[in-house]
C-alpha cells in the first residue's frame, strides 16, 4: 500500500498516527539539541548533537509523510512550526525539560528501547512509505539505544551521586512510560489494517529489555505507580510544551509567510 | 658554537627549507610556548564559539536550517577536539588547558564576546566570522608545526561549508521581505568591525608577529590577512544590495584594494581585557557546563574502576584454589 492506493477511509487515522510518531521525534530532537555546547564532555556534546540530528531527520520524514497523507498541502515545516500545543500529538515524556544529564540519559534509554521495537515492527507495515522510514530510522535508533544503555549502566553503577540522580530521573520519568503503549481507536484501526503493530506484544518486549538493563545499572522501577500520565496523543500536554513551542516557532509566528 | 645554538641553527634551516616540525623533533622552548598559546586559544575559540550560534538552534526558522545549524555547531565541537589533541602533542594536558580557560587565564577569539540578536546574525557569522577564520586558517594550514597544519587542513574544509551556508542564509534574507532585509543590514552593521578585529592588532602593534613569521608559524601579517578578507567580502556585501557601515570605505584603483576607515582599537583592547558585551556570560556558561558535568566525569571514573576490579576478580578466585 502506498500514497496512491491508500484507502480514503483510513487517511484521518493514519495522519493522526504519523503526527504522533513525527511529534515524538521532533520534540525529543529539540530537547536534545538544547545540550549543544553544555554537555559534560566535549565528546558528549558531539554525541548528543548526533542524537538530536537523527531525531530531527526522522521528524522531517514522518511529518512530510503526514502532510502527504492529509492531502491539504501542508509541509513538514508547516506542521512543525504552525500548530499550537493542543494540536501536537507527542507523548508527554519527550516534552519534559532536559533536566540534568541523568534525566536526559534515562529518557533517551526508555524512549530508544521503545522506538527500536516500534520501528522494527513498522518495517513490516503494509503502508510502504512508513515501512521505508522505519527501516532507516531503526538503524539510527539502535545507536541511541546502545549509547544510552552504556551511559545508564555507568551512571547507575558509578558513584553514590550518579546513582541517586539516575534513580531520581527514573522515578520521575516512569509515570510517563505508560503513554507510549496506549491503544485507542486510531491505533486499533491501523493495527487491524496492518499499518501499525500490536502494542501489547511491544510492551512485553520493552518491559523485559528495560528491566534487564535497569537491573545491571542497579536501579529499581517505582512499584505500583499511583498514576500514569496520559493525554499527549489527544493534544493534552504539560505546561512545558507551550514554552518549547514559543521558542521554536518564534520566527515563523513573528514574520508570517516569510521564507528563510 | 654551543649545543643550543647549533640546534637552533639547524631548526631555523629546516624551517627555511619548508620542512614540517613534528612533536618529537627538537624545538626552541619559545616556539613550543607560542604554539601552545596559539593552538589552545584556537581550540578555546571553537568551544566558546559554540555558544553565540548555539543560542539559535532552538529558534531556527525551519527544520532544514535547524539541522544545518546544529550540525555546524557540532562541527565546532569537533574542531575543538582536533585542536586540543594537536595541542597535547606539545606536552600539555587538555584538561589543564580547559582549566586555564575557565579560570580566565587563557584567551579566545574576541568575536565570541558579541551577542547574537536575530536570525540574521547566524547568517552573518557564518559568512563573516567563518570567512575570516578561513582566511586565517588557510595560512595556518601551511604553518611549520605539522600537527597544527594537518588539523587546519581538515578544519578549513568544514569551515568553507559553513561559510557557504551562512552566505546562503544572507542571500535568502536579502531576497526576502523589507523586514528581513533590515534585519540583515543591522547584523552586517554590528558584525563588520568586530570581524575585522579578528585578525589582531595592526602589524606595528603586534608583539608576536616578527618571531612567528621567522618560524613560519604565521606566513602573513595581520594587516595582510585583514586586507585580503576585506577585498573578498566588500563586493559580496554590495552584491546583496547591502551597505558596509564605513563612510570612508573606498576602492583604490592602483592597488586593487578596498580601503577602510580607522578601526576602533580601544574597543578591541577593552574586549580582550574582559569588558566586551558577553565576556562574563560566555565564561559563566562554560563554567556552568563544566561544573554540572563534574559528577558525570566522576561516575565514569568510578564505573571504570569497578569494571576493572570485577574483571580481575575471577582470576583472583582461580589463583586461590
Amino acid at each position: 500500500m502506498n500514497l496512491e492506493t491508500l484507502d480514503t477511509a483510513i487517511r484521518p487515522a493514519l495522519f493522526e498516527y504519523l503526527l504522533r510518531l513525527g511529534d515524538d521525534a521532533l520534540i525529543l530532537g529539540h530537547r536534545l539539541s538544547e545540550w549543544c555546547g553544555h554537555g559534560p564532555y566535549l565528546e558528549e556534546d558531539i554525541a548528543l548533537a548526533n542524537l538530536a540530528l537523527d531525531c530531527l531527520g526522522h521528524a522531517e520524514a514522518l511529518l512530510t509523510l503526514a502532510g502527504q497523507v492529509e492531502g491539504e498541502g501542508r509541509t513538514a515545516d508547516d506542521l512543525a512550526f504552525l500548530r499550537d500545543a493542543y494540536e501536537f500529538r507527542n507523548a508527554q515524556m519527550v516534552e519534559l525539560p532536559r533536566g540534568d544529564f541523568a534525566f536526559t540519559i534515562v529518557r533517551q534509554f526508555l524512549f530508544a528501547t521503545y522506538a527500536c521495537l516500534l520501528y522494527e515492527a513498522l518495517q513490516q507495515s503494509v503502508f510502504e512509505p512508513l515501512a521505508g522510514i522505519a527501516a532507516k530510522a531503526l538503524k539510527e535508533m539502535r545507536y541511541h539505544l546502545r549509547h544510552s544503555r552504556e551511559w545508564i549502566r555507568c551512571l547507575g553503577d558509578g558513584t553514590e551521586e550518579s546513582h541517586r540522580r539516575t534513580q531520581n530521573a527514573l522515578d520521575e520519568l516512569w509515570m510517563y512510560t505508560g503513554e507510549l503503549f496506549e491503544v485507542d481507536d486510531t491505533l486499533q484501526t491501523l493495527t487491524q489494517a496492518h499499518i501499525a503493530p500490536d502494542m501489547t506484544a511491544l510492551y512485553s518486549a520493552w518491559n523485559a529489555q528495560v528491566m534487564t538493563t535497569l537491573q545491571e545499572a542497579t536501579l529499581t522501577v517505582p512499584e505500583n505507580p499511583p498514576y500514569m500520565a496520559t493525554g499527549g496523543r489527544r493534544g493534552h500536554h504539560t505546561e512545558h510544551l507551550g514554552y518549547l513551542l514559543a521558542e521554536m516557532q518564534f520566527l515563523q509566528r513573528a514574520y508570517p509567510g516569510a521564507k528563510w | 658554537m654551543g649545543n643550543e645554538a647549533k640546534l637552533l641553527e639547524t631548526f631555523q634551516k629546516r624551517i627555511n627549507a619548508g620542512e614540517k616540525i613534528e612533536p618529537r623533533d627538537w624545538m626552541p622552548e619559545r616556539y613550543r610556548r607560542q604554539l601552545i598559546r596559539m593552538m589552545s586559544q584556537h581550540a578555546h575559540s571553537e568551544i566558546v564559539g559554540m555558544l553565540p550560534e548555539g543560542n539559535w538552534i532552538t529558534r531556527a526558522p525551519n527544520l532544514r536550517r535547524k539541522m544545518a545549524l546544529l550540525a555546524k555547531v557540532q562541527d565546532e565541537a569537533g574542531h575543538g577536539l582536533y585542536l586540543y589533541s594537536a595541542t597535547e602533542t606539545l606536552g600539555v594536558d587538555r584538561y589543564q588547558l580547559i582549566q586555564d580557560l575557565l579560570e580566565g587565564r587563557a584567551k579566545y577569539s574576541n568575536i565570541f564576546n558579541y551577542p547574537t540578536l536575530t536570525w540574521a546574525d547566524v547568517g552573518v557569522i557564518g559568512w563573516f566570522v567563518d570567512g575570516a577564520a578561513i582566511v586565517n586558517q588557510t595560512m595556518l594550514a601551511k604553518t611549520s608545526y605539522g600537527p597544527y597544519a594537518r588539523a587546519m587542513i581538515r578544519i578549513c574544509k568544514e569551515e568553507a561549508f559553513h561559510k557557504r551556508q551562512g552566505y546562503e542564509i544572507c542571500v535568502t534574507l536579502a531576497r526576502g521581505t523589507p523586514e528581513q532585509r533590515r534585519m540583515l543590514q543591522d547584523a552586517i552593521n554590528r558584525w563588520w568591525w568586530p570581524t575585522l578585529m579578528m585578525f589582531g592588532p595592526p602589524d606595528d602593534q603586534s608583539p608576536n608577529s616578527a618571531e612567528l613569521l621567522r618560524w613560519k608559524v604565521k606566513r602573513k601579517t595581520n594587516d595582510e590577512l585583514r586586507q585580503h578578507f576585506i577585498n573578498i567580502t566588500v563586493p559580496q556585501v554590495l552584491a546583496l544590495g547591502m551597505t558596509i557601515p564605513d563612510p570612508e570605505l573606498r576602492y583604490d584603483e592602483k592597488t586593487g584594494n578596498w580601503l577602510i576607515g580607522p578601526i576602533d582599537w580601544d574597543e578591541f583592547w577593552r574586549v580582550i581585557r574582559g569588558h566586551g558585551p558577553c565576556n562574563r556570560e560566555r565564561l559563566r556558561a562554560r563554567r556552568k557546563a563544566h561544573e554540572e558535568g563534574a559528577w558525570v566525569r566522576e561516575a565514569v571514573q568510578a564505573y571504570a574502576r569497578k569494571r576493572q576490579q570485577r574483571a580481575a576478580q575471577p582470576v583472583a578466585a582461580i589463583s586461590q584454589e
